[in-house]
């Protein structure tokens, strides 16, 4: 069976979520395409994390659906396989910065064992982490951790990049470090959907903000209309630095 | 405590002399227990991450069961294992019982319930960290018990050790199946028990003295083995 090129678009549809009777998303539809940096912002429980974890697929939505280009339903385990994410505090597993990678392929299904460790390798090159290959994954610097963790999301060459507050626990070098990954990993064609506070970071990396605001999305904008002339007043709030939501 | 001088002179003299009842004794005692631990090891650590991973009808109950099957009494475990392995039990027809083989099964009951239970409450622990970052690279539940056991590896030694220090120090059980006969099912703990009863406190504890020593220096080298890996791995 011939795979399609990506996975993309992935058209987002009244999606809602609700725990313990509190509806954490409302309705939330919108389109994210192939291309774009696309930033999601807002107050903290905006429900950014979780719009997500919804689209990664971590999470059920408790109302709407996921429609990803191409694919019917039924292949969600292939959408999968074309996604990866990163955390604000990434879990990197109790072994050597090159077998995280290498058990992060494996599970993608590369073989055989020499190609996987090829592969990592490269990776781990073109975030300069070359020299740490052998080196245990968890005694490496919290930046160095979250570029190993971007080194193994991108080689599994997803179409689409979650992340999720990437350099929150970061000082300012290893947050440019980590933005200029994306920045590579973007031109290098995968989708980047990421979620921040650091509104710096957004005017720098985003081509168009997603804007939530208490569960619902309240702007879908590109970013050079976003932060010059925000639609809503909640945005324009946000932006002024006031406490909204 | 005149008793205590001539136990520790007892214990002395019997390691000195290399004494080759007392070496029997020992080598039997560490045989059972290791490869009791060993099997109990190979079958209860996938299930305690099993359960942990696992979500069906009644999972609390088994929870609970495998809990309190920790506080099992050795005596019972042993007096089951008997019924099995008796002429007209079951497992008869092997002619096992009061063989070293009985011994062995008999701890592997006590044990794997203390690993199961263990590793159960440490992975579950572990999976509420990983399953995000598990679930998002592709690894299903059955492919996450291996990595988990593997991550967890330092704190399930504890586990294991947990296990050994139960066997090495059970006397009910092996007494029972093993009945104690010389040269053949006598290990540290029956040993003691027999000699205790025979009045010959000082043999009984110079035997506990030596095996009090054996479980310090096999704890003793898990332990710095550990820190060295922790060191190392982070």
């Amino acid at each position: 069976m011939h795979a399609p090129a990506s996975i993309l678009p992935l058209h987002i549809d009244g999606l809602s979520f609700e725990a313990g009777g509190a509806l954490l998303l409302d309705n939330v539809s919108a389109t994210l395409r192939p291309g774009l940096r696309t930033v999601i912002l807002g107050p903290n429980g905006a429900g950014k994390s979780l719009l997500l974890r919804l689209c990664h697929g971590l999470l059920a939505p408790t109302g709407g659906a996921l429609r990803w280009g191409a694919f019917c339903n039924g292949d969600e385990e292939r959408v999968r396989r074309r996604q990866a994410m990163v955390f604000q505090r990434p879990v990197l597993l109790r072994r050597s910065a090159l077998a995280n990678i290498t058990y992060a392929l494996a599970l993608r299904g590369v073989r055989p064992r020499a190609r996987r460790v090829a592969e990592a390798r490269a990776a781990l090159e073109r975030l300069g982490l070359a020299p740490l290959a052998e080196r245990p994954a968890r005694v490496l610097s919290g930046g160095e951790q979250q570029r190993l963790a971007l080194a193994r999301a991108w080689a599994l060459s997803p179409d689409v990049l979650f992340l999720d507050e990437p350099t929150a626990n970061l000082d300012p070098a290893a947050s440019r470090a980590v933005e200029a990954a994306v920045e590579a990993i973007h031109a290098a064609g995968t989708k980047i959907v990421m979620t921040t506070h650091d509104l710096g970071q957004a005017r720098r990396l985003a081509d168009e903000i997603l804007f939530l605001c208490g569960g619902r999305l309240l702007e879908q904008t590109p970013a050079a209309t976003f932060f010059h002339a925000p639609r809503t007043p909640e945005a324009a709030a946000f932006l002024r630095g006031e406490l909204v939501g | 405590m005149n008793d205590f001088d001539t136990a520790l002179a007892t214990a002395w003299r019997l390691i000195a002399a290399g004494d080759a009842a007392l070496m029997d004794i020992v080598v039997l005692s560490l045989g059972v227990s290791l490869t009791a631990v060993l099997i109990a090891s190979i079958l209860g650590l996938p299930l305690g991450a099993t359960i942990a991973l696992a979500r069906f009808r009644g999972r609390d109950a088994v929870v609970v069961a495998i809990n309190a099957l920790m506080g099992l009494p050795p005596v019972v475990a042993g007096l089951f294992v008997y019924l099995l392995l008796s002429r007209s039990g079951p497992l008869g027809a092997y002619g096992l019982l009061f063989t070293p083989t009985a011994m062995v099964v008999a701890q592997v009951v006590l044990v794997t319930p203390i690993i199961a239970a263990l590793t159960r409450q440490i992975v579950d622990d572990l999976w509420r960290e990983y399953r995000d970052e598990l679930t998002s690279l592709g690894a299903g539940k059955l492919r996450a018990v291996p990595t988990l056991i593997w991550d967890a590896r330092l704190s399930l030694v504890t586990v294991v050790l947990a296990g050994l220090g139960r066997a090495m120090a059970e006397v009910g059980a092996i007494l029972v199946v093993g009945g104690n006969i010389a040269g053949v099912t006598r290990t540290m703990t029956t040993a003691i028990a027999l000699e205790t009863s025979k009045g010959d406190l000082a043999l009984a504890l110079g035997l506990g003295i030596v095996l009090l020593t054996l479980v310090l220096v096999i704890n003793a080298v898990a332990h710095f083995a550990g820190v060295a890996a922790r060191r190392a791995a982070g």
